[in-house]
């Protein structure tokens, strides 16, 4: 297994005690698209990010075990803990506009993450980030390693960001909302890009985001988180026989395009859930 | 209500709303779907006021618009945005956010009105005192919307109220518009990037790309997929795929439209 | 009538405007009250203020008695800082002088923040030309050395304490419009200020209600930290015989006047020049307190 996570818990100090937002969830990843859903707050976004230890200062993090391919993440010291992140695991994040360096260019900045890891002289490096862009089908790619991140529309700027998670040749993609600030033309694309590129390499996958239905069409397994826990689990083809009140509520309050209702369904909370 | 004709804005060198009508009637939603950059947002504010530098002609009740309004015009028409978390004060209550519409217009009478504005968008009376940073994501939608009604206006520009918020909360907000457009007879034009809301709410939906508005569609032709403008057909295509759970019909979308 | 208790200035629901306004004041208070330093500068400002005001029940001396056939007394009992060299008690002109001393910089202030906010503030809302005449004029101000402008200012009119104010006021407040016009050119573009527009508030109403608040943060930290600057400003302008004249006690002066004595009788110039830093650190210990409390982007 790639990832093993086992009753994962992460707390923040609050004036009234310590505040539980992920409380004891437990996963495991091969070669495989999973999907961790849920709404603001629910703890999916710690969740993946604990795996890499990105986590805020203030953050208390246990766990029965956390290991990535073997390596007990929560006992690894910091050199440890880089040589897994961005090279082994690479993380894309919702905004390229706040990830990428804006005054490197982009060929660059895919470069150097490719010599950070790879070594190699200045001249391979630039030319492995062209056939890096190309990889993440951007048609001019020669031109495009020339630009400023400002010069790059939102797509384009994501797609520069995947490129440069792939240059070490990542065992794992972590992609947190990875297209909630692109249009839904865009999105599709990048969605369908990272998929290609993750099942071609055969990479593990970790999607996280707000959007059951968009996840369940790009990952072969979808977790659904509430407060911090998890509180479904199944193939994303078993999607429409959820079960769980909260992924029923979930799916069941969008509004459609092809089926009209003067009201949408509004779903109660049942206290029960949080404890489930 | 309204009637908007030939509606440009110019943003230095780039004109980034290129001749756009539309009209209103009383009472109706008009919803503008399109990509970021299309213009949409831009063609509400320059209906609401906000931007005051455009060319063309639009007018609100029979009566032309002129850039610059007067503050008859905004106790007509309001207007409730994107992000609740930047559309409220930071350090405003919630009652002083409420109360500033009522003493702009020297509406009296304060007391009672915030509180039937509260009970109308359906948050509980102890909020009434609350800072933003104390509400969620939701009840601060509901508080925009509420302070947008504070005046009793006759239209709500909408920009993207539901675009923000988590799934569920939108199903909550989506429906309280619904409601109050019925109780009070409002008229709305919304502003979405996402099809399926536009549709939900609106009757008639036009679609802009790159500042133009391509087509003008009834929301029954769109589902039916009588979409002649092939932007329209894609955004439907995007909508309607993503919108079935994966299952049946998996392998079309992977192929990819 | 609420009695104030803990739990109704804490309260998660604020019944009244009142509870609401109080309950965030004293959030402020507990957030100040964490951060050690910026409270000892509090206190020691405050005990500076209330010694200077109580300064006739704290000496028995008079601050312009001489006695010259005990000037220049090294500390003892009877002079706990010595006296200078007209024989008068340094204690009791230094807690004389703190009325003078910090009575111009809290006058200063007072005419300076509010020049500053407005300026600036109207400035950044309304843009174009406004915008341009008063930053021009701004900087007009800027261009020149504070103590070389107060000086020139003083000299035309009549050296004392109220030209020294005047004159301090008019060279201090261009960096407090600047910094006033950058935070409005932010806050405008927010969607609450359109909020407000949409509502239909004209621009007095919105840059007075809706901008100024938000600025007001970032002047009183700049302010506070300005302190020390108009202090030794003050200070200076006494030194060099600008301000406060003699015989008024006043902590530059007593500096510029016992001058001759600083290898010899160090206790002379050095008390003021110690009363004068505690000053200034007390200010600037208060003013990074106040940043972290006062931050806007903070709820």
């Amino acid at each position: 297994m790639l990832v093993e996570m086992r009753q994962l818990r992460i707390g923040f100090p609050s004036p009234r005690g310590e505040t539980e937002a992920v409380r004891g969830v437990s996963l495991t990843l091969g070669a495989e698209k999973l999907g961790i859903v849920g709404e603001s707050g629910s703890g999916k976004s710690l969740t993946a990010r604990a795996l890499l230890r990105l986590l805020p200062g203030n953050a208390r993090i246990r766990a029965d075990r956390l290991a990535f391919d073997g390596i007990d993440v929560m006992t690894a010291d910091e050199p440890a803990l880089r040589r897994i992140r961005g090279r082994r695991a690479g993380l894309i994040l919702q905004d390229p506009k706040y990830s990428l360096n804006p005054v490197m260019t982009a060929g660059r900045q895919i470069a150097e993450a490719w010599r950070a890891h790879k070594g190699g002289s200045r001249r391979t490096a630039m030319a492995a980030a062209v056939e890096l862009l190309d990889q993440v089908r951007i048609r001019d790619p020669a031109r495009v390693a020339q630009s400023y991140p400002h010069e790059l529309s939102g797509g384009m700027g994501q797609r520069v960001m995947i490129a440069m998670m792939l240059a070490p040749d990542p065992e794992l993609l972590i992609a947190d909302e990875p297209t909630s600030a692109l249009d839904a033309t865009v999105q599709a694309e990048i969605l369908r890009l990272i998929e290609d590129l993750v099942s071609r390499r055969g990479m593990a996958l970790m999607l996280i985001s707000h959007d059951l239905p968009l996840v369940s069409h790009f990952c072969d397994r979808v977790l659904v988180m509430y407060a911090g826990r998890v509180v479904e689990e199944l193939a994303a083809s078993d999607l429409s026989r959820a079960r769980h009140p909260y992924t029923r509520g979930l799916l069941g309050c969008l509004p459609s395009l092809v089926h009209p209702r003067a009201r949408l369904p509004v779903m109660v909370r049942d206290p029960a859930w949080f404890g489930a | 209500m309204i009637e908007v004709s030939d509606l440009r804005v110019r943003f230095g060198a780039t004109e980034a709303v290129r001749g756009v009508s539309f009209s209103v009637p009383r009472g109706g939603s008009f919803g503008i779907v399109g990509e970021s950059g299309s213009g949409k947002s831009t063609v509400l504010r320059a209906l609401s006021g906000l931007n005051t530098d455009w060319s063309g002609r639009m007018t609100f009740d029979g009566s032309p618009l002129a850039p610059r309004r007067d503050r008859a015009f905004f106790r007509r028409v309001q207007m409730v945005f994107q992000d609740p978390y930047g559309s409220l004060h930071p350090s405003q209550t919630v009652d002083r956010a409420l109360s500033e519409p009522l003493l702009i217009h020297r509406i009296g009478d304060i007391e009672t009105r915030i509180a039937r504005g509260l009970a109308e968008v359906a948050l509980p009376p102890e909020m009434r005192f609350r800072y933003p940073h104390q509400l969620s994501g939701g009840q601060r939608q509901r508080v925009a919307i509420a302070r947008a009604l504070m005046a009793e206006p006759e239209v709500l520009l909408l920009d993207e109220p539901t675009s923000a918020l988590d799934v569920s909360v939108q199903a909550e907000v989506l429906n309280l518009l619904a409601e109050l457009q019925r109780r009070r007879g409002l008229t709305y034009v919304l502003v979405s990037h996402n099809l399926a809301v536009v549709v939900h709410l609106c009757p008639v939906v036009g679609v802009m790309q790159g500042g133009e508005m391509v087509e003008q569609i009834a929301a029954d032709d769109l589902r039916a997929g009588r979409a002649r403008h092939p932007h329209t057909q894609e955004l439907r295509a995007l909508s309607v795929e993503l919108e079935e759970p994966e299952g049946a019909d998996a392998a079309t979308v992977k192929a990819g439209a | 009538m609420n009695a104030i208790s803990r739990q109704w200035l804490l309260s998660e629901a604020p019944a009244s405007r009142r509870q609401a306004a109080w309950g965030r004041s004293y959030r402020g208070w507990l957030g100040f009250r964490r951060n050690r330093l910026a409270m000892l500068g509090l206190i020691v400002i405050l005990l500076m203020i209330a010694a200077s005001l109580a300064a006739p029940l704290l000496t028995r001396q008079s601050p312009a008695a001489q006695n010259l056939a005990n000037r220049l007394a090294a500390p003892s009992g009877a002079h706990w800082f010595g006296t200078d060299e007209l024989g008068r008690d340094i204690y009791t002109r230094i807690l004389y002088g703190g009325r003078v001393t910090l009575g111009m910089v809290v006058a200063v202030v007072l005419l300076v923040a509010p020049l500053g906010l407005a300026v600036g503030s109207v400035a950044g809302y309304l843009g174009g030309w406004t915008d341009r005449v008063l930053m021009r004029v701004t900087d007009v101000f800027l261009a020149f050395p504070r103590l070389v402008l107060a000086l020139a200012f003083v000299a035309a009119l009549r050296p004392g304490i109220g030209s020294a104010i005047i004159a301090i006021a008019l060279t201090s407040w261009p960096p407090y419009a600047r910094l006033a016009r950058a935070d409005t050119l932010t806050i405008r573009r927010s969607d609450f200020i359109a909020a407000v527009r949409i509502a239909g508030a004209a621009p007095p109403r919105i840059i007075a209600r809706h901008v100024v608040p938000l600025c007001v943060s970032n002047v009183i930290v700049r302010v506070t930290l300005d302190m020390a600057g108009i202090i030794i400003t003050a200070s200076g302008l006494g030194f060099l015989g600008m301000g406060a004249q003699p015989p008024t006690p006043e902590w530059g002066t007593m500096i510029a006047a016992s001058r001759d004595f600083i290898l010899s009788q160090w206790w002379v110039p050095t008390t003021p020049g110690v009363a004068i830093f505690v000053a200034c650190l007390a200010f600037n210990l208060l003013g990074d307190g106040l940043r972290d409390v006062l931050d806007p982007k903070q709820p």
